[in-house]
């Protein structure tokens, strides 16, 4: 396989890679080395590439255990990732000064919620894949993934609302 | 009517039920310029989700083309080299070919025989230049002579 073939099969998702990779370890430069690590290892091993069914679930499940051995060395040299960084840089879509605060309010929010509720939300209101689909990448059964998705969902909700009503969190 | 509608579309997403399809329309009904007051809190949300959609990974990815080397064309070297061998070989031995003439075969061995004699010589008389390092050996005797003058003085001493 040349370097352009595999660019062509990793190209349509190599961003969603990095925006799960971001969803879970929070910090930019941290999401772009690990997306970096994924394709890397895609690249390696791009001779068993045609064997997998869908490579795309394949990297986003690499992803997510990636990710996840990340956080897990991160917590065991008792070093926390700070988020310092965050920024939106695309503020096309977001017009008003108060629009953009309560977007903010929004990062806040899902960077709250557990690993499993944000992996959901990003797969599924972010990236939209199919319920099958994440079922699949997460190896979790369909209902669980509905139901996490679900509280996940209200949590969210919630929390917006209390802001909304209150200006505070 | 559709305000009914996004508000079914709500209560089905909070469950976790609607499809990407229902997904779509809501995204679509939040992302308009002015939504009902009350529904108003879902707006950030869907605005955050449409915003985060378009992060990139702008990052170069180093595919290194790194080439394992083949060790089967070591193989493919050494037999070539075998086969050269041989084939020069074969062809330097055929080249010298035979002396047919018995009266010239045989000036011709004398000949060579002559030379090898000669060259020999050469080298056994250099050999002689030896005679000269058995002179310097013995003058080396002379040594012995110190030796026995300074025991002499040493007995003194004491």
């Amino acid at each position: 396989m040349t370097q352009r073939e595999f660019l062509n099969i990793v190209m349509p998702f190599k961003d969603k890679v990095f925006r799960l990779a971001k969803r879970l370890l929070i910090s930019t430069e941290e999401a772009e080395d690990a997306t970096q690590e994924v394709l890397m290892k895609l690249w390696n091993n791009k001779e068993k590439i045609e064997e997998y069914k869908n490579v795309e679930a394949f990297s986003m499940t690499m992803t997510k255990n990636f990710c996840f051995d990340k956080l897990k060395s991160k917590q065991s040299q008792n070093l926390k990732i700070v988020h310092s960084n965050y920024e939106d840089n695309s503020t096309s879509l977001q017009k008003q000064v108060e629009l953009n605060d309560s977007v903010s309010w929004v990062s806040r929010i899902i960077e709250g919620l557990p690993e499993q509720q944000r992996m959901v939300i990003q797969l599924r209101d972010i990236e939209e894949y199919d319920l099958d689909e994440i079922a699949h990448m997460l190896d979790m059964n369909n209902t669980a993934v509905r139901v996490t998705l679900s509280r996940a969902r209200k949590t969210i909700r919630e929390k917006l609302t209390n802001t909304h009503s209150y200006g505070i969190k | 009517m559709v305000l009914n509608n996004i508000e079914e579309l709500l209560e089905k997403y909070e469950n976790g039920e609607t499809s990407l399809k229902e997904e779509q329309q809501l995204k679509n009904y939040f992302s308009q310029e002015t939504v009902e007051p009350h529904l108003e809190i879902y707006k950030p949300m869907f605005a955050y989700f449409l915003v985060n959609q378009q992060e990139q990974f702008t990052k170069d990815v180093p595919l290194s083309t790194k080439k394992v080397f083949n060790y089967k064309w070591i193989s493919v070297a050494a037999v070539v080299v075998i086969m050269l061998g041989i084939y020069l070989k074969s062809t330097i031995h055929n080249d010298l070919g035979t002396i047919q003439d018995p009266e010239l075969a045989f000036n011709e061995v004398s000949k060579s025989l002559e030379m090898i004699s000669k060259s020999f010589n050469k080298g056994t008389s250099t050999i002689g230049y030896l005679e000269e390092y058995d002179k310097g050996a013995s003058t080396l005797g002379y040594l012995n002579e110190i030796e026995n003058t300074t025991s002499i003085i040493f007995k003194k001493n004491q």
